[in-house]
Protein backbone atom coordinates (compact mmCIF):
# COMPACT_ATOMS: atom_id res chain seq x y z
CA UNK A 1 0.00 0.00 0.00
CA UNK A 2 1.52 3.26 -0.73
CA UNK A 3 -0.14 5.69 1.62
CA UNK A 4 2.16 8.72 -0.47
CA UNK A 5 0.17 8.17 -3.04
CA UNK A 6 -3.29 7.91 -1.70
CA UNK A 7 -3.02 11.10 0.60
CA UNK A 8 -1.56 12.77 -2.94
CA UNK A 9 -4.34 11.84 -4.98
CA UNK A 10 -6.94 13.03 -2.49
CA UNK A 11 -7.15 16.62 -3.50
CA UNK A 12 -7.22 16.30 -7.13
CA UNK A 13 -9.57 13.46 -6.80
CA UNK A 14 -11.63 15.52 -4.76
CA UNK A 15 -11.91 18.15 -7.29
CA UNK A 16 -12.56 15.84 -10.21
CA UNK A 17 -15.71 14.64 -8.17
CA UNK A 18 -16.96 18.48 -8.62
CA UNK A 19 -17.31 17.57 -12.08
CA UNK A 20 -19.06 14.28 -11.65
CA UNK A 21 -21.57 16.13 -9.18
CA UNK A 22 -21.58 18.30 -12.09
CA UNK A 23 -22.39 15.85 -14.33
CA UNK A 24 -24.90 14.76 -11.69
CA UNK A 25 -26.99 17.38 -10.86
CA UNK A 26 -27.64 18.83 -14.46
CA UNK A 27 -28.91 15.73 -15.58
CA UNK A 28 -31.39 14.98 -12.63
CA UNK A 29 -33.16 18.39 -13.60
CA UNK A 30 -33.05 17.90 -17.16
CA UNK A 31 -33.93 13.63 -16.08
CA UNK A 32 -36.80 15.50 -13.86
CA UNK A 33 -38.89 17.26 -16.29
CA UNK A 34 -38.10 14.56 -18.86
CA UNK A 35 -39.55 12.13 -16.66
CA UNK A 36 -42.44 14.12 -15.38
CA UNK A 37 -43.82 14.83 -19.28
CA UNK A 38 -43.57 10.90 -19.85
CA UNK A 39 -45.32 10.02 -16.17
CA UNK A 40 -48.05 12.40 -17.17
CA UNK A 41 -48.42 10.62 -21.13
CA UNK A 42 -48.20 7.52 -19.45
CA UNK A 43 -51.45 7.85 -17.22
CA UNK A 44 -52.98 9.75 -20.45
CA UNK A 45 -56.17 7.65 -21.20
CA UNK A 46 -55.28 7.72 -24.95
CA UNK A 47 -53.90 4.22 -25.01
CA UNK A 48 -51.65 5.19 -28.42
CA UNK A 49 -49.87 8.02 -26.18
CA UNK A 50 -49.64 6.13 -23.59
CA UNK A 51 -47.60 3.10 -25.16
CA UNK A 52 -45.28 6.01 -26.95
CA UNK A 53 -43.89 6.86 -23.74
CA UNK A 54 -43.99 3.01 -22.29
CA UNK A 55 -41.48 2.95 -25.58
CA UNK A 56 -39.58 5.27 -24.80
CA UNK A 57 -39.06 4.35 -20.94
CA UNK A 58 -38.95 0.25 -22.43
CA UNK A 59 -36.00 0.95 -24.20
CA UNK A 60 -34.03 3.56 -22.35
CA UNK A 61 -34.42 1.11 -18.85
CA UNK A 62 -33.47 -1.61 -21.26
CA UNK A 63 -30.49 -1.07 -22.23
CA UNK A 64 -27.09 -0.82 -20.69
CA UNK A 65 -26.14 2.80 -19.88
CA UNK A 66 -22.64 2.42 -21.13
CA UNK A 67 -24.35 1.12 -24.96
CA UNK A 68 -26.46 4.61 -24.66
CA UNK A 69 -23.47 6.67 -24.62
CA UNK A 70 -21.41 4.81 -27.09
CA UNK A 71 -24.31 5.21 -29.66
CA UNK A 72 -24.77 8.68 -28.49
CA UNK A 73 -21.04 10.04 -28.39
CA UNK A 74 -19.69 7.48 -30.83
CA UNK A 75 -22.59 6.33 -32.63
CA UNK A 76 -23.73 9.79 -33.91
CA UNK A 77 -20.57 10.82 -34.38
CA UNK A 78 -20.12 8.90 -37.97
CA UNK A 79 -23.46 10.13 -39.27
CA UNK A 80 -21.46 12.72 -41.49
CA UNK A 81 -25.28 14.30 -42.05
CA UNK A 82 -25.55 15.10 -38.54
CA UNK A 83 -21.97 17.09 -38.41
CA UNK A 84 -23.09 19.49 -41.18
CA UNK A 85 -26.33 20.40 -39.11
CA UNK A 86 -26.44 22.95 -35.81
CA UNK A 87 -26.86 19.77 -34.03
CA UNK A 88 -23.28 18.69 -34.03
CA UNK A 89 -22.48 21.89 -32.26
CA UNK A 90 -23.81 20.20 -28.80
CA UNK A 91 -22.70 16.64 -29.97
CA UNK A 92 -19.83 17.78 -30.74
CA UNK A 93 -18.83 18.05 -27.06
CA UNK A 94 -18.53 14.76 -24.94
CA UNK A 95 -20.05 16.58 -21.83
CA UNK A 96 -23.42 17.29 -23.75
CA UNK A 97 -23.05 13.70 -25.08
CA UNK A 98 -23.22 12.70 -21.57
CA UNK A 99 -25.59 14.70 -20.53
CA UNK A 100 -28.10 13.59 -22.90
CA UNK A 101 -27.31 9.76 -22.46
CA UNK A 102 -27.47 10.45 -18.36
CA UNK A 103 -30.91 12.97 -18.73
CA UNK A 104 -32.43 10.31 -21.25
CA UNK A 105 -31.64 7.33 -18.83
CA UNK A 106 -32.46 8.91 -15.72
CA UNK A 107 -36.00 10.27 -17.42
CA UNK A 108 -37.00 7.22 -18.06
CA UNK A 109 -36.29 5.44 -14.51
CA UNK A 110 -38.02 9.11 -13.19
CA UNK A 111 -41.16 8.51 -15.63
CA UNK A 112 -41.85 5.13 -13.86
CA UNK A 113 -41.54 6.09 -10.49
CA UNK A 114 -44.10 8.74 -10.63
CA UNK A 115 -46.22 7.21 -13.21
CA UNK A 116 -46.56 4.60 -9.80
CA UNK A 117 -46.63 7.30 -7.33
CA UNK A 118 -49.54 9.19 -9.60
CA UNK A 119 -51.60 5.90 -9.36
CA UNK A 120 -51.38 5.24 -5.78
CA UNK A 121 -53.38 8.62 -4.89
CA UNK A 122 -56.58 7.36 -3.92
CA UNK A 123 -59.40 8.50 -6.47
CA UNK A 124 -61.22 9.64 -3.46
CA UNK A 125 -58.87 12.45 -2.79
CA UNK A 126 -59.19 14.07 -6.81
CA UNK A 127 -62.78 13.69 -6.56
CA UNK A 128 -62.98 15.57 -3.06
CA UNK A 129 -61.25 18.21 -4.97
CA UNK A 130 -63.96 17.94 -8.02
CA UNK A 131 -66.64 18.27 -5.28
CA UNK A 132 -65.29 21.54 -4.34
CA UNK A 133 -65.39 23.41 -7.32
CA UNK A 134 -61.84 23.47 -8.09
CA UNK A 135 -60.40 23.33 -11.32
CA UNK A 136 -59.05 20.30 -12.56
CA UNK A 137 -55.20 21.98 -13.44
CA UNK A 138 -55.40 23.12 -9.76
CA UNK A 139 -56.54 19.77 -8.62
CA UNK A 140 -53.06 18.48 -11.04
CA UNK A 141 -50.43 21.26 -9.53
CA UNK A 142 -51.51 21.55 -6.22
CA UNK A 143 -53.04 17.92 -5.10
CA UNK A 144 -51.71 15.16 -7.23
CA UNK A 145 -48.05 16.48 -7.68
CA UNK A 146 -47.15 17.12 -4.32
CA UNK A 147 -48.55 14.01 -3.21
CA UNK A 148 -47.04 12.06 -6.31
CA UNK A 149 -43.72 13.72 -5.30
CA UNK A 150 -44.13 12.56 -1.56
CA UNK A 151 -44.65 8.82 -2.65
CA UNK A 152 -42.30 8.89 -4.77
CA UNK A 153 -39.39 10.21 -2.62
CA UNK A 154 -37.65 7.26 -1.53
CA UNK A 155 -37.66 5.69 -5.11
CA UNK A 156 -36.06 8.35 -6.17
CA UNK A 157 -33.36 8.77 -3.78
CA UNK A 158 -32.14 5.55 -4.80
CA UNK A 159 -32.47 6.44 -8.81
CA UNK A 160 -30.34 9.39 -7.80
CA UNK A 161 -27.63 7.27 -6.15
CA UNK A 162 -27.46 4.74 -9.17
CA UNK A 163 -27.65 7.73 -11.41
CA UNK A 164 -24.29 9.15 -9.22
CA UNK A 165 -22.39 5.97 -9.86
CA UNK A 166 -23.92 5.78 -13.57
CA UNK A 167 -21.85 8.97 -14.31
CA UNK A 168 -18.39 7.43 -13.44
CA UNK A 169 -19.31 6.26 -17.41
CA UNK A 170 -18.50 9.96 -18.37
CA UNK A 171 -15.09 8.63 -18.31
CA UNK A 172 -15.44 6.32 -21.17
CA UNK A 173 -15.83 9.30 -23.22
CA UNK A 174 -13.03 11.40 -22.35
CA UNK A 175 -14.31 13.37 -19.63
CA UNK A 176 -12.17 13.72 -16.89
CA UNK A 177 -14.33 13.23 -14.16
CA UNK A 178 -13.82 11.29 -10.55
CA UNK A 179 -13.23 8.09 -12.23
CA UNK A 180 -11.08 9.58 -15.34
CA UNK A 181 -8.93 11.30 -12.69
CA UNK A 182 -8.45 8.30 -11.29
CA UNK A 183 -7.79 6.16 -14.42
CA UNK A 184 -5.56 8.71 -15.08
CA UNK A 185 -3.57 8.70 -11.93
CA UNK A 186 -3.40 5.05 -12.83
CA UNK A 187 -1.73 5.61 -15.88
CA UNK A 188 1.34 7.28 -14.44
CA UNK A 189 1.65 5.57 -11.25
CA UNK A 190 0.23 1.92 -12.23
CA UNK A 191 -0.66 1.30 -8.61
CA UNK A 192 -4.91 0.81 -9.34
CA UNK A 193 -5.67 -0.61 -6.02
CA UNK A 194 -4.43 2.48 -4.25
CA UNK A 195 -6.37 5.07 -6.38
CA UNK A 196 -9.24 3.59 -6.53
CA UNK A 197 -9.99 2.91 -3.36
CA UNK A 198 -9.95 6.67 -2.76
CA UNK A 199 -11.73 7.41 -5.49
CA UNK A 200 -14.23 4.67 -3.98
CA UNK A 201 -14.04 6.33 -0.51
CA UNK A 202 -14.94 9.94 -1.98
CA UNK A 203 -18.31 7.99 -4.01
CA UNK A 204 -19.25 6.22 -0.60
CA UNK A 205 -18.80 9.71 0.92
CA UNK A 206 -21.28 11.50 -1.98
CA UNK A 207 -24.09 8.51 -1.38
CA UNK A 208 -23.92 9.06 2.74
CA UNK A 209 -24.70 12.79 1.89
CA UNK A 210 -27.36 12.09 -0.84
CA UNK A 211 -29.00 9.37 1.41
CA UNK A 212 -29.31 11.52 4.68
CA UNK A 213 -30.35 14.80 2.34
CA UNK A 214 -33.05 11.83 0.97
CA UNK A 215 -33.84 10.75 4.26
CA UNK A 216 -34.59 14.26 6.06
CA UNK A 217 -36.81 15.11 3.22
CA UNK A 218 -38.56 12.61 3.68
CA UNK A 219 -39.15 12.73 7.26
CA UNK A 220 -39.82 16.75 6.46
CA UNK A 221 -42.98 16.00 4.36
CA UNK A 222 -44.23 12.82 5.98
CA UNK A 223 -47.79 12.84 6.31
CA UNK B 1 -8.90 -49.44 -3.54
CA UNK B 2 -12.09 -49.71 -5.00
CA UNK B 3 -13.01 -48.11 -8.55
CA UNK B 4 -14.26 -45.17 -6.80
CA UNK B 5 -11.64 -43.93 -5.09
CA UNK B 6 -9.74 -45.05 -7.82
CA UNK B 7 -11.47 -42.61 -10.45
CA UNK B 8 -11.62 -39.32 -7.65
CA UNK B 9 -7.25 -39.99 -7.11
CA UNK B 10 -6.17 -40.21 -11.30
CA UNK B 11 -9.15 -37.00 -11.40
CA UNK B 12 -6.89 -35.34 -9.24
CA UNK B 13 -3.48 -36.53 -9.80
CA UNK B 14 -4.40 -35.47 -13.51
CA UNK B 15 -5.54 -32.05 -12.37
CA UNK B 16 -2.01 -32.14 -10.82
CA UNK B 17 -0.44 -32.64 -13.87
CA UNK B 18 -2.37 -30.22 -15.92
CA UNK B 19 -1.98 -27.55 -12.98
CA UNK B 20 2.41 -28.11 -13.51
CA UNK B 21 1.90 -27.68 -17.04
CA UNK B 22 0.48 -24.60 -17.37
CA UNK B 23 2.91 -23.59 -14.69
CA UNK B 24 5.48 -24.27 -17.14
CA UNK B 25 4.25 -21.94 -19.70
CA UNK B 26 4.80 -18.37 -20.47
CA UNK B 27 2.00 -16.21 -20.25
CA UNK B 28 2.42 -12.95 -22.41
CA UNK B 29 0.05 -10.25 -22.13
CA UNK B 30 -1.07 -8.13 -25.37
CA UNK B 31 -3.76 -5.77 -26.59
CA UNK B 32 -5.07 -6.82 -29.18
CA UNK B 33 -6.23 -3.50 -30.71
CA UNK B 34 -3.12 -1.93 -32.16
CA UNK B 35 -2.66 -3.25 -35.24
CA UNK B 36 -0.24 -4.08 -36.86
CA UNK B 37 1.53 -4.23 -33.68
CA UNK B 38 -0.91 -6.77 -32.42
CA UNK B 39 -4.91 -6.84 -32.95
CA UNK B 40 -7.67 -9.46 -33.66
CA UNK B 41 -9.01 -11.01 -36.69
CA UNK B 42 -12.54 -11.21 -37.59
CA UNK B 43 -12.78 -14.56 -35.85
CA UNK B 44 -11.37 -12.73 -32.62
CA UNK B 45 -8.07 -14.71 -32.96
CA UNK B 46 -4.98 -12.70 -31.87
CA UNK B 47 -2.44 -11.88 -34.63
CA UNK B 48 -0.12 -9.45 -35.52
CA UNK B 49 3.66 -8.78 -35.62
CA UNK B 50 4.01 -9.41 -31.92
CA UNK B 51 1.83 -12.27 -31.70
CA UNK B 52 4.30 -13.91 -34.19
CA UNK B 53 7.47 -12.49 -32.32
CA UNK B 54 6.03 -14.24 -29.02
CA UNK B 55 5.76 -17.74 -30.31
CA UNK B 56 9.16 -17.24 -32.52
CA UNK B 57 10.91 -16.06 -28.96
CA UNK B 58 8.89 -18.88 -27.11
CA UNK B 59 10.75 -21.46 -29.20
CA UNK B 60 13.83 -20.31 -28.90
CA UNK B 61 13.27 -19.76 -25.01
CA UNK B 62 12.25 -23.57 -25.28
CA UNK B 63 8.92 -23.29 -23.40
CA UNK B 64 5.26 -22.91 -24.39
CA UNK B 65 3.70 -19.80 -24.51
CA UNK B 66 -0.26 -18.63 -23.95
CA UNK B 67 -1.22 -14.98 -25.05
CA UNK B 68 -3.46 -13.49 -22.87
CA UNK B 69 -5.52 -10.65 -23.79
CA UNK B 70 -5.38 -7.30 -21.04
CA UNK B 71 -7.00 -3.64 -21.95
CA UNK B 72 -4.39 -1.11 -22.30
CA UNK B 73 -4.95 0.96 -19.14
CA UNK B 74 -4.31 -2.17 -17.20
CA UNK B 75 -1.51 -3.81 -18.74
CA UNK B 76 1.24 -2.61 -16.20
CA UNK B 77 -0.67 -3.51 -13.04
CA UNK B 78 -2.12 -6.37 -14.63
CA UNK B 79 1.64 -8.00 -14.89
CA UNK B 80 2.04 -6.47 -11.60
CA UNK B 81 -0.15 -8.63 -10.11
CA UNK B 82 0.56 -11.81 -12.03
CA UNK B 83 -1.81 -12.05 -14.85
CA UNK B 84 0.76 -12.84 -16.86
CA UNK B 85 4.68 -12.74 -16.92
CA UNK B 86 5.22 -10.55 -19.78
CA UNK B 87 4.19 -7.43 -21.51
CA UNK B 88 4.13 -7.64 -25.56
CA UNK B 89 1.60 -4.51 -26.64
CA UNK B 90 3.78 -1.87 -28.77
CA UNK B 91 5.27 -0.83 -25.14
CA UNK B 92 7.87 1.02 -25.83
CA UNK B 93 10.78 1.67 -23.03
CA UNK B 94 10.47 4.47 -21.06
CA UNK B 95 12.16 5.86 -17.87
CA UNK B 96 8.33 6.22 -16.26
CA UNK B 97 7.61 2.73 -17.16
CA UNK B 98 10.91 1.08 -15.75
CA UNK B 99 10.11 2.95 -12.38
CA UNK B 100 7.35 0.04 -11.97
CA UNK B 101 8.78 -2.83 -14.33
CA UNK B 102 11.78 -4.00 -16.61
CA UNK B 103 12.26 -4.02 -19.81
CA UNK B 104 14.07 -6.38 -22.27
CA UNK B 105 16.22 -5.01 -25.09
CA UNK B 106 14.16 -3.42 -27.93
CA UNK B 107 13.12 -5.52 -30.61
CA UNK B 108 11.09 -2.83 -32.59
CA UNK B 109 11.05 0.59 -33.12
CA UNK B 110 9.11 3.00 -35.10
CA UNK B 111 8.25 6.66 -35.06
CA UNK B 112 5.51 8.32 -34.01
CA UNK B 113 3.28 10.83 -35.54
CA UNK B 114 0.28 13.55 -35.70
CA UNK B 115 -2.61 12.91 -38.15
CA UNK B 116 -5.28 14.89 -39.29
CA UNK B 117 -7.91 14.73 -41.42
CA UNK B 118 -7.62 15.91 -45.37
CA UNK B 119 -8.41 19.71 -45.55
CA UNK B 120 -7.24 20.60 -41.71
CA UNK B 121 -5.76 23.96 -41.18
CA UNK B 122 -2.62 21.44 -39.56
CA UNK B 123 -2.01 19.77 -42.65
CA UNK B 124 1.66 20.56 -44.30
CA UNK B 125 2.93 22.16 -41.34
CA UNK B 126 6.70 23.45 -42.24
CA UNK B 127 9.04 20.80 -40.00
CA UNK B 128 11.29 18.95 -40.98
CA UNK B 129 10.82 15.42 -41.77
CA UNK B 130 11.68 13.77 -38.49
CA UNK B 131 12.78 14.99 -35.07
CA UNK B 132 14.59 13.10 -32.40
CA UNK B 133 13.85 14.21 -28.88
CA UNK B 134 16.95 12.79 -26.64
CA UNK B 135 19.15 15.53 -27.41
CA UNK B 136 17.12 18.06 -29.44
CA UNK B 137 18.95 19.52 -32.10
CA UNK B 138 18.80 23.16 -33.24
CA UNK B 139 16.49 21.92 -36.25
CA UNK B 140 14.11 20.02 -33.94
CA UNK B 141 13.69 23.05 -31.40
CA UNK B 142 12.67 24.60 -34.37
CA UNK B 143 10.53 22.28 -34.97
CA UNK B 144 9.03 22.50 -31.42
CA UNK B 145 7.90 25.82 -31.57
CA UNK B 146 6.43 26.09 -35.07
CA UNK B 147 4.19 22.95 -33.57
CA UNK B 148 3.63 24.81 -30.59
CA UNK B 149 2.21 27.57 -31.94
CA UNK B 150 0.36 25.49 -34.80
CA UNK B 151 -1.68 23.27 -32.02
CA UNK B 152 -2.31 26.27 -29.30
CA UNK B 153 -5.90 25.88 -28.20
CA UNK B 154 -6.51 22.72 -30.49
CA UNK B 155 -7.72 19.46 -29.13
CA UNK B 156 -5.09 16.49 -29.63
CA UNK B 157 -6.22 13.09 -29.13
CA UNK B 158 -4.26 10.06 -27.85
CA UNK B 159 -4.33 6.76 -26.59
CA UNK B 160 -4.53 6.68 -22.31
CA UNK B 161 -1.18 5.91 -20.81
CA UNK B 162 1.12 6.18 -23.31
CA UNK B 163 4.03 7.92 -24.35
CA UNK B 164 2.09 10.09 -26.79
CA UNK B 165 0.19 11.18 -23.80
CA UNK B 166 3.39 11.34 -21.93
CA UNK B 167 4.48 13.75 -24.63
CA UNK B 168 1.70 16.20 -24.49
CA UNK B 169 1.72 16.17 -20.78
CA UNK B 170 5.36 17.35 -21.04
CA UNK B 171 4.43 20.82 -22.02
CA UNK B 172 6.97 20.39 -24.93
CA UNK B 173 4.24 21.96 -27.67
CA UNK B 174 3.03 24.23 -24.96
CA UNK B 175 -0.61 23.96 -23.56
CA UNK B 176 -2.96 21.72 -25.99
CA UNK B 177 -6.27 20.60 -24.81
CA UNK B 178 -5.18 16.78 -24.61
CA UNK B 179 -7.89 14.03 -24.77
CA UNK B 180 -7.35 10.66 -23.32
CA UNK B 181 -9.45 7.18 -24.98
CA UNK B 182 -9.11 3.92 -23.95
CA UNK B 183 -7.96 2.25 -27.34
CA UNK B 184 -6.63 3.23 -30.40
CA UNK B 185 -9.54 2.47 -32.38
CA UNK B 186 -11.64 5.25 -29.96
CA UNK B 187 -8.89 7.73 -31.32
CA UNK B 188 -9.76 6.84 -34.50
CA UNK B 189 -13.18 7.34 -34.93
CA UNK B 190 -13.25 10.43 -33.33
CA UNK B 191 -10.37 12.33 -35.58
CA UNK B 192 -12.51 10.91 -38.12
CA UNK B 193 -16.03 12.77 -36.77
CA UNK B 194 -13.81 15.91 -36.09
CA UNK B 195 -14.31 15.84 -32.57
CA UNK B 196 -10.28 16.13 -32.59
CA UNK B 197 -7.98 18.63 -34.54
CA UNK B 198 -5.53 16.08 -34.21
CA UNK B 199 -4.36 12.82 -33.19
CA UNK B 200 -0.94 11.49 -31.98
CA UNK B 201 0.10 7.97 -32.01
CA UNK B 202 2.54 5.66 -34.00
CA UNK B 203 2.66 6.71 -37.48
CA UNK B 204 2.25 3.19 -38.70
CA UNK B 205 -1.44 3.19 -36.77
CA UNK B 206 -2.68 5.87 -38.37
CA UNK B 207 -1.62 4.42 -41.86
CA UNK B 208 -3.56 1.12 -40.79
CA UNK B 209 -6.40 3.21 -40.14
CA UNK B 210 -6.51 4.96 -43.41
CA UNK B 211 -6.02 1.89 -45.38
CA UNK B 212 -8.90 -0.15 -43.84
CA UNK B 213 -11.33 2.62 -43.34
CA UNK B 214 -10.74 4.39 -46.42
CA UNK B 215 -11.02 7.99 -44.70
CA UNK B 216 -9.17 10.80 -45.66
CA UNK B 217 -6.34 10.31 -42.46
CA UNK B 218 -2.98 12.08 -43.49
CA UNK B 219 -0.05 13.07 -41.26
CA UNK B 220 1.78 15.88 -41.11
CA UNK B 221 4.32 17.52 -38.89
CA UNK B 222 7.31 16.05 -37.87
CA UNK B 223 7.86 12.13 -36.82
CA UNK B 224 9.15 11.92 -33.44
CA UNK B 225 11.60 9.93 -31.65
CA UNK B 226 13.94 9.64 -28.47
CA UNK B 227 13.07 11.52 -25.26
CA UNK B 228 9.27 11.21 -23.98
CA UNK B 229 8.98 8.69 -26.53
CA UNK B 230 11.25 6.10 -24.97
CA UNK B 231 14.28 3.31 -26.89
CA UNK B 232 12.10 1.48 -28.87
CA UNK B 233 9.82 -1.16 -27.65
CA UNK B 234 10.61 -4.28 -25.17
CA UNK B 235 9.29 -6.74 -23.61
CA UNK B 236 8.02 -6.15 -19.94
CA UNK B 237 8.78 -8.49 -17.47
CA UNK B 238 8.48 -7.94 -13.23
CA UNK B 239 11.42 -6.16 -12.05
CA UNK B 240 11.57 -9.42 -9.49
CA UNK B 241 11.50 -11.91 -12.82
CA UNK B 242 15.36 -11.43 -13.43
CA UNK B 243 15.48 -15.46 -14.92
CA UNK B 244 12.54 -14.75 -17.32
CA UNK B 245 14.33 -11.35 -18.30
CA UNK B 246 17.49 -12.88 -19.14
CA UNK B 247 15.81 -16.04 -21.10
CA UNK B 248 14.00 -13.10 -22.97
CA UNK B 249 16.66 -10.87 -23.81
CA UNK B 250 19.01 -14.28 -25.66
CA UNK B 251 16.13 -15.42 -27.12
CA UNK B 252 15.37 -11.62 -28.60
CA UNK B 253 19.28 -11.91 -29.53
CA UNK B 254 19.12 -15.08 -31.34
CA UNK B 255 15.93 -13.96 -33.32
CA UNK B 256 17.31 -11.14 -34.85
CA UNK B 257 20.68 -12.67 -35.57
CA UNK B 258 18.49 -15.00 -37.28
CA UNK B 259 16.76 -12.29 -39.31
CA UNK B 260 13.44 -13.57 -37.54
CA UNK B 261 12.50 -9.87 -36.04
CA UNK B 262 13.95 -8.11 -39.23
CA UNK B 263 11.01 -10.88 -41.74
CA UNK B 264 8.11 -10.87 -39.31
CA UNK B 265 8.45 -6.84 -39.17
CA UNK B 266 8.64 -6.19 -42.85
CA UNK B 267 5.00 -8.90 -43.64
CA UNK B 268 3.45 -6.91 -40.64
CA UNK B 269 4.47 -3.38 -41.11
CA UNK B 270 5.56 -2.94 -44.83
CA UNK B 271 8.90 -2.24 -43.65
CA UNK B 272 11.63 -3.50 -41.63
CA UNK B 273 10.99 -1.79 -37.94
CA UNK B 274 13.23 -4.45 -36.40
CA UNK B 275 15.99 -3.10 -33.74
Amino acid sequence: MDLELMINSFPKLLSAAAITLKLLTVSLIIGLFIGLFFAILRINKNKLISKLAYGYSYVFRGTPLLVQIFIIYFGLGQIEYLRSTILWAILKEPYWCAIIAFALNTGAYTSEILRSAFQTIKPGIIEAGKSLGISNKVIFFKIQIPIAIRQSLPAYGNEIILMMKGTSLASTVTIMDLTGVAKYIISTTFKPIEVFIVAGGIYLLMTFIIHNVIKFLEKKYSY
Amino acid sequence: MNIFKKTIFSVLLSLLVIGNVNADKIRIGTEGAYPPWNSKNEAGKLIGFEVELAYTLCRYIGQQCVIVEQDWDGMIPALIMRKFDAIMAGMSITAERQKAISFSQGYADEVASLAVMKGSSLEGLDTSAGINLTKPNAAAKKDLKTLTAALAGKTVCVQTATIHQNFLDSGDVGKVNVRTYKTQDEVNLDLASGRCDAALAAAVAFSDYAEKSGKPVVLTGPTFSGGAFGNGVGVGIRKDDTELLKKFNAAINKARKNGDISRIATKWFGFDASM
